[in-house]
């Protein structure tokens, strides 16, 4: 039989444009799947999730400006510095000495390669933090589901960088995908109160986060207990600002039952209890 | 010496004349200006990470250079039976070693120039800034590496079979030191004997290739590296290249060049 080249090219399109018009809709689809986690979940199945703790970690060196341990080196499984800054944790002088994991020269080659290599431990500043957040967006895209790449992300986009707008975005994109985190709805609150200074939409979302958290099934309560404490202590800040004192109370005696230091929270209700005694002819 | 800068020109013109360079040139660039056209939140400042990506990309491809072309000398012109006519002439297989280091070195950093002045140029576009003396360090502590991985692979196309088995085992030696050489020390502390006493030994006793990435001063915008140590690792790579290439000619002068 003989084959013509032109009808075998026409063919060869015509199969290729059935095919495209067949595959575009479930393409689309492919980046929209929040659970199987995207594209990247089509084409790395779990294995996603290393290359995002892998990005993750990279916006952490970008932090550290290189400065960073090694595998072979301690302190390379501690937690990264990216997460602790963005819950408002400042360096002190003793995590600085702990944070230098190459201690003292093992030898010559060791002292003499120091010279090549990054020994300052410095942070990013200046506007500088931007450099962090290609690799947050790519740890967002591999694994959607990883909740301290937005929470991260956002904190330095609004605190550093005065970008509340893409702040938000980003965590509507981690919601999105994460409906029951109290930890997105924690920073949502934050981003409300601190930077857009909109004490409504910041009660509404922290309202939210304290119904979801209370939601959850016991075990998972005692795991989020932190960060209920910090919803609620924040809520109860955010009706004293308001002048609901009495409603602000009831919010840090909430945390009170889940909070380490109660002591330091029941010192906080004494001083808005002031406030109500003040206000009383 | 005029045999010497001979041999070694016919290598630099074996360079332009092949694809290699341009497509690795060409796949470096497509890959920088893919990374640099993203857009992340929307912030045109950034920049380190498009750095980063184009100075790996610099340093595989400058790898990949060297070492395919230099594995590919003397098996080549033994195959070839250039070789004869070569050795015919008044020159000695010193030279001819030598003519093969210096051309193959002297490619290797042509090369160097036109990619670092890519990234010096990439680079500035968004940072506004010309570090030259930064990149200029960067560059020639990349050169000196080379210098090192030519004369090692030299030796190695001398002792191996084909530039295909050279190559790689090339690529894996320069990538273990790269990757775990500085911290075999570290390695050997945690095992038993005699392990422990054998890994330390390594230690000492390899070249020290990580100390010439200076891509995370770069990168990262921490200034220059005093240039006193700078000249003390370039007598240290002088040092290395003398050794492999002192090998490599104690090898090809009693080898046996027709089987």
């Amino acid at each position: 039989m003989k084959i013509s080249p032109p009808l075998t090219l026409a063919a060869l399109l015509a199969l290729a444009f059935t095919l495209a018009i067949g595959l575009a809709p479930q393409a689309a689809g492919w980046s929209q799947r929040d659970k199987a986690g995207n594209v990247f979940g089509l084409m790395f199945g779990d294995g996603r999730k290393l290359f995002a703790n892998q990005f993750f970690t990279m916006a952490d060196v970008y932090f550290h400006s290189g400065y960073y341990p090694s595998v072979f080196d301690k302190n390379s499984d501690e937690e990264k510095e990216i997460i602790s800054h963005s819950h408002g944790k400042k360096e002190s002088e003793e995590d600085e000495k702990n944070e230098d994991f190459l201690g003292k020269p093992k030898d010559w080659i060791d002292a003499f390669g120091r010279n090549f290599k990054i020994t300052k431990h410095t942070h990013l500043e200046h506007g500088n933090e931007r450099e962090i957040l290609p690799w947050l967006r790519l740890a967002a895209d591999l694994d959607p589901q990883k909740i301290e790449t937005y929470t991260v992300g956002a904190f330095f986009l609004r605190e550093h960088l005065n970008r509340p707008d893409q702040a938000e975005a980003f965590l509507r994109e981690g919601l999105r995908n994460n409906p029951d985190s109290c930890e997105i709805l924690f920073e949502l609150g934050r981003l409300y109160h601190e930077s857009l200074h909109d004490l409504n939409r910041a009660r509404n979302v922290w309202e939210l986060g304290v119904r979801k958290y209370l939601a959850l099934p016991p075990a998972s309560q005692k795991e989020s207990k932190l960060i209920f404490e910090e919803i609620v202590v924040n809520l109860g800040h955010l009706e004293d600002e308001a002048g609901n004192y009495a409603q602000a109370i009831n919010w840090l005696h909430a945390a009170q039952k889940v909070s380490p230091a109660p002591d330091a929270l029941q010192v906080q209700i004494d001083a808005i209890q002031k406030k109500i005694s003040a206000k009383q002819p | 010496m005029n045999k010497i800068f001979a041999l070694a020109g016919v290598v630099i013109k074996e360079l332009y004349r092949r694809k290699d360079f341009y497509v690795l040139f060409v796949l470096t660039a497509v890959l920088t200006f893919a990374a640099s056209a993203v857009n992340f939140f929307q912030d045109e400042k950034i920049i380190r990470y498009v750095k980063d990506i184009c100075l790996l990309l610099i340093w595989i491809s400058s790898l990949v250079i060297a070492i395919v072309t230099t594995a590919r000398q003397i098996p080549a012109e033994r195959e070839a039976r250039t070789i004869f006519p070569l050795l015919a002439k008044p020159v000695s297989r010193a030279q001819v070693i030598a003519g093969k280091f210096l051309g193959c070195w002297l490619a290797a950093g042509i090369a160097l120039v036109v990619f670092y002045f890519f990234f010096a140029v990439i680079a500035s576009s968004r940072e506004h800034t010309w570090p030259v003396v930064m990149y200029f360090q960067a560059a020639w502590m990349q050169w000196c590496l080379l210098a090192v991985v030519i004369a090692l692979v030299l030796l190695g196309s001398i002792y191996f079979a084909a530039p295909s088995s050279t190559s790689t085992i090339s690529f894996i030696v320069v990538a273990g030191i790269m990757l775990v050489g500085g911290h075999l020390n570290t390695i050997a502390l945690s095992q038993p004997e005699p392990m422990q006493s054998v890994l330390a030994g390594v230690y000492y006793f390899i070249p020290h290739l990580e100390w010439y990435y200076l891509s995370d001063f770069v990168v990262y915008n921490m200034g220059c590296v005093s240039w006193v140590k700078i000249l003390a690792a370039t007598l240290y790579a002088a040092a290395w290249t003398g050794i492999f290439l002192t090998l490599a000619w104690l090898g090809f002068r009693r080898k046996n060049l027709t089987t």
